[in-house]
């Protein structure tokens, strides 16, 4: 019974380290964090003016309020978008689907920011739609700014998440299941809301959380487009930038209070989703079928437009990035110049923007399978611990990773602020979270006779993970990979507070350069991320051999 | 290279549940060995015990004379076939089959040719490179079959292998699991729901209820002489009728009749199978009303009522023209050789326990 042993103390000592990472690297920033909000530093007692500072005035509390709205009213309309989009493409044969699925997943990839930025050029005071409806019928176009501009760019931005999330959950719903439900009398739309709503609602649920937690935190787009209209993560973005160096005390509060709100959000989602959890697994998967008439018509409209308005800011940003530029104004003519000083001033942004994800990825692609094997197949009381803290930093504001990172790893004991290494960790903090639920989540449809079976053929424990588990898992794993990959090369929350001029990467960029009017070169540099990330995709479906990239 | 099954005092809990209390089980080396039971009544427990996939709260498990209970599943050299098939979808099914093959010290030469002669036998040959989710059910089972019998294990765990196969084929896949059990001598231990299928294929049977053996025997043993009333009732067909018995003497609704081995007063249950009641034109026997017929080609099953108002059924090879019509009166007499007799609870059969 030796092996045996040593088999349980590999396990052990990787729960070990993952413990002591996880202490390191997010518990003790994050008590840090709420330290610094509870006690003051100059007389070390506790205090809770921060929190009286923030709930009496109106200017600081509203923003609660406003944040509150916007991210419930996207999050509707992109479950809303996504889902019957998902739909269409597993039922109905829909022209081109293939490119219009990669745009789809293209158009979700660029940071939200950008689609605010180009929104702008298109929508905004000066904007090219604006003044051509002005110039043409004296029509006042609607103003972008403020509420309805962060509504429109965060919906076009986010309902691609729901679609890669309720398309995986359709590749997973057995072809019989429609058949039976057809054959008992239940079809169209009786039976989409009988049958298929039930069946993909706890994954609906899970993304529509996830569009929660990423519209609820994101920066860029109001900073950008919101103008009045403020939103929580610029509130602290702007405490903790007019405290820089000093006492944090306020930002660290109001970071504390944006925890609070995520976290009852998480726990009433997994309340719901618990009640309403099941697990699938299709051998028949749904074919798309082909049908005629005006019908098909109306789904290949509402298919090809909304994916034309997601796609529309990126296709404008990189027509621009070719337009003549003199300062902040576009003038007539089309050159490369945006690129040539893109080029000059940005070559290590470029780079940056390459390794900082891509370490990140091996680690988190390497923690994430191991946590998801741990958690689902060696359950016992310290993986749930694992477990639970794994999701902290999902319930964490992206602004507040960065906060908590730099305010902790400033002083000694570990001094990495301004370091690659800190950007690194708050990537792998920020992204782990998502791949450990995609790889938790294949790993649980895979049933364990599956496992045992490969067991009573005489192969051992670790060929069984290498041979069986990880290969079904690798469709999971991949395309948790990609959204993973999507995300840190656009992460702006953390990055924006971690990044120096070493270390900074083309999305930082992009936004410094759209902040200080840099029309041309924000272009050029978003064009150039946009190129990296189409490429990125490419390559990612060659490996994935063509399977669905949404599995 | 097989070997014998002992299982002693095995337990198994799933948290508070007990679902398998005290069970004792010997199977010997190379013998064909089916487990019979309602579903839910723990055979796939049982079994999964054995391959080492669940754990064992209680009792030791013995391969010849080695204790097995902690040894790892990978190394109890055991083929399984499982109720859900557990392919490996990411496989062909050629893959499939050789992945045990891969597993084991087999010259790199030989596993194509030993996968193929199985791939055949199981008819499954022209699939070899398809990807599992592009198979039948029936077929998928037909390669975890020859996944699991190719490796030629010391034993062999099925739970319901051929659950999904049509008429024909569950024959010819019967006989060749049978065949190659023979020829190789793989002790094996079997699942069914399908008594016929345990019948003709088993060397033993045990009839489980709630995670307790009641019966274990020869097909013969198990549907002549059920140890009590589950039994009898669980294994094909039966009647029961409460009767008086004095001694050897059984007054089955009037009609006295002696059966050997018998000795016993008291209320006894009379297990009378649809065979074991014979036409008479002797009036002193029981007195049956024709109520229903039904015609299954080589034999005709009729459903007649007693006097005691109750139905029985009884089987009679079919006649060209059988005078026997519902509503008819006929008499009819037992074939005392063959009926069981029970203690009125149902717990024991009188006649075997006279017979040992
Ligand atoms: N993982 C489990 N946790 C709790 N109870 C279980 C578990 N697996 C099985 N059981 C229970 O144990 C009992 C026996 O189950 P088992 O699967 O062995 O039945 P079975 O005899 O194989 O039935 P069937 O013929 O329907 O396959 C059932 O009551 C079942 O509900
Ligand atoms: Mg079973």
């Amino acid at each position: 019974m030796k092996i045996k042993k040593s088999k349980v103390n590999l396990w052990s000592s990787t729960t070990l380290s993952l413990l002591i990472l996880y202490t390191i690297f997010l518990i003790i920033p994050l008590i840090m964090l709420l330290s610094e909000s509870f006690i003051d530093r100059d007389t070390g007692q506790f205090t809770l003016d921060n929190f009286q500072r923030f709930f009496g005035k109106k200017y600081y509390y509203s923003t609660l309020f406003n944040s509150f709205k916007v991210t419930v009213l996207v999050t509707a309309i992109a479950v809303a978008l996504g889902t019957t989009l998902a739909y269409f493409f597993a039922r109905f044969e829909i022209k081109g689907a293939k490119t219009l699925r990669i745009l789809v997943i293209l158009s979700s990839m660029s940071a939200p920011f950008v689609g605010a930025y180009s929104w702008i050029l298109l929508l905004g005071r000066n904007g090219v739609v604006t003044k051509f409806f002005e110039g043409l019928f004296g029509i006042q176009m609607p103003d972008i700014y403020g509420f309805k501009g962060i509504l429109l760019v965060l919906s076009l931005q986010l309902y691609p998440l729901i679609f890669l999330y309720v398309s995986g959950a359709f590749s997973n719903v057995d072809n019989s299941l429609l058949e039976a439900s057809e054959n008992l009398g239940c079809t169209g739309v009786k039976r989409f809301f009988k049958v298929i709503v039930p069946l993909i609602f706890p994954t609906v649920l899970a993304g529509a959380l996830l569009v929660f937690m990423r519209c609820f935190s994101d920066f860029g787009t109001p900073m950008l487009i919101g103008e009045g209209y403020r939103t929580f993560p610029v509130t602290i973005y702007d405490a903790y930038m007019s405290e820089l160096g000093g006492n944090n005390g306020f930002a660290a509060s109001i970071a504390i209070i944006a925890i609070i709100v995520t976290l009852v959000i998480f726990l009433i989602q997994k309340h719901i989703a618990n009640k309403n959890a099941f697990t699938m697994n299709s051998i028949n998967k749904i074919r798309p079928v082909k049908i005629e008439g005006i019908q098909n018509s109306l789904i290949h409209i509402y298919a090809y437009l909304l994916i034309a308005l997601s796609i529309a800011p990126q296709v404008y940003v990189i027509y621009t990035s070719f337009r003549n530029v003199n300062g902040t104004v576009f003038t007539s003519g089309y050159s490369l110049n945006s690129y040539v000083i893109a080029f000059s001033k940005m070559g290590n942004a470029i780079r940056n923007t390459l390794i900082i994800p891509l370490i990140s990825l091996t680690f988190v692609l390497i923690f994430a399978v191991f946590i998801a094997y741990l958690v689902v197949r060696k359950r016992s009381k310290i993986t749930a611990v694992i477990d639970t803290v794994s999701m902290v930093p999902y319930i964490v504001p992206g602004i507040v990773v960065g906060i908590a990172l730099s305010n902790t790893f400033s002083r000694p004991p570990m001094v990495l602020t301004g370091s690659m290494t800190i950007m690194v960790i708050a990537l792998i903090i920020r992204r782990l979270p998502y791949t450990i639920r995609s790889s938790v989540a294949t790993l649980q449809q895979i049933p364990m006779s599956i496992e045992e079976a490969s067991l009573s053929l005489g192969a051992s424990n670790v060929k069984t993970f290498w041979k069986i588990t990880i290969p079904m898992m690798s469709a999971g794993i991949i395309s948790g990979a990609i959204l993973s990959w999507i995300t840190m090369i656009s992460e702006l929350a953390s990055a924006i507070l971690l990044y120096t001029g070493k270390t900074r990467t083309l999305t930082i960029e992009v936004y410094t350069q759209v902040l200080r009017g840099n029309y041309g070169v924000a272009a050029a540099l978003a064009s150039i991320l946009a190129v990296l990330t189409t490429l990125s995709l490419v390559l990612f479906n060659k490996v994935n051999k063509g399977r669905d990239l949404s599995m | 290279m097989s070997v014998a099954i002992d299982i002693n005092h095995a337990l198994k809990k799933y948290g508070k549940n007990v679902i398998i209390p005290d069970l004792n089980l010997k199977i010997e080396d190379g013998e064909f060995f089916t487990l019979l039971g309602p579903s839910g009544c723990g055979k796939t427990t049982l079994l999964r015990m054995i391959a080492g996939f669940n754990s064992i709260e209680g009792g030791e498990f013995y391969f010849d004379d080695n204790i097995i209970n902690e040894l790892d599943p990978s190394k109890r050299n055991i083929g399984m076939v499982f109720q859900n098939y557990a392919i490996f979808p990411h496989l062909t099914v050629r893959a499939n089959v050789e992945f045990g093959l891969n597993n084991r010290d087999f010259n790199k030469k030989e596993i194509g040719p030993m996968a193929d002669k199985f791939l055949k036998l199981m008819q499954i040959f022209e699939y070899r490179d398809r990807m599992p989710e592009n198979l039948s059910g029936g077929q998928q089972q037909r390669v975890a079959l020859a996944r699991a019998l190719v490796i030629t294990p010391d034993v062999l765990l099925m739970d319901e292998p051929l659950s999904n196969l049509d008429a024909k084929l569950r024959l010819e896949m019967r006989q060749a699991i049978r065949d190659i059990q023979k020829e190789v001598g793989i002790t094996t231990v079997y699942v069914t729901h399908d008594q016929e299928e345990a019948m003709a294929i088993s060397d033993r049977i045990a009839v489980m209820e709630l995670g307790e053996i009641q019966q274990i025997g020869t097909p013969q043993a198990i549907y002549h002489r059920p140890v009590n009333e589950f039994v009898a009732s669980f294994i094909g067909r039966t009647n029961f009728i409460t009767a008086d018995c004095d001694k050897d003497e059984v007054d089955v609704l009037g009609h006295k009749v002696r059966v050997k081995d018998l000795d016993y007063k008291g209320k006894v249950k009379v297990s009378i199978r649809p065979e074991e009641f014979m036409l008479t034109d002797d009036t002193n026997t029981i007195k049956a009303i024709i109520k229903d017929t039904i015609f299954l080609g080589l034999n005709t099953h009729f459903f007649m009522e007693l006097p005691n108002k109750q139905i029985v059924e009884i089987i009679k090879e079919s006649m060209i023209d059988s005078k026997i019509e519902t509503g008819k009166t006929v008499y009819l007499t037992i074939n005392v050789d063959k009926v069981n007799v029970y203690t009125e609870d149902g717990t024991n059969n009188l006649v075997i326990a006279h017979e040992n």
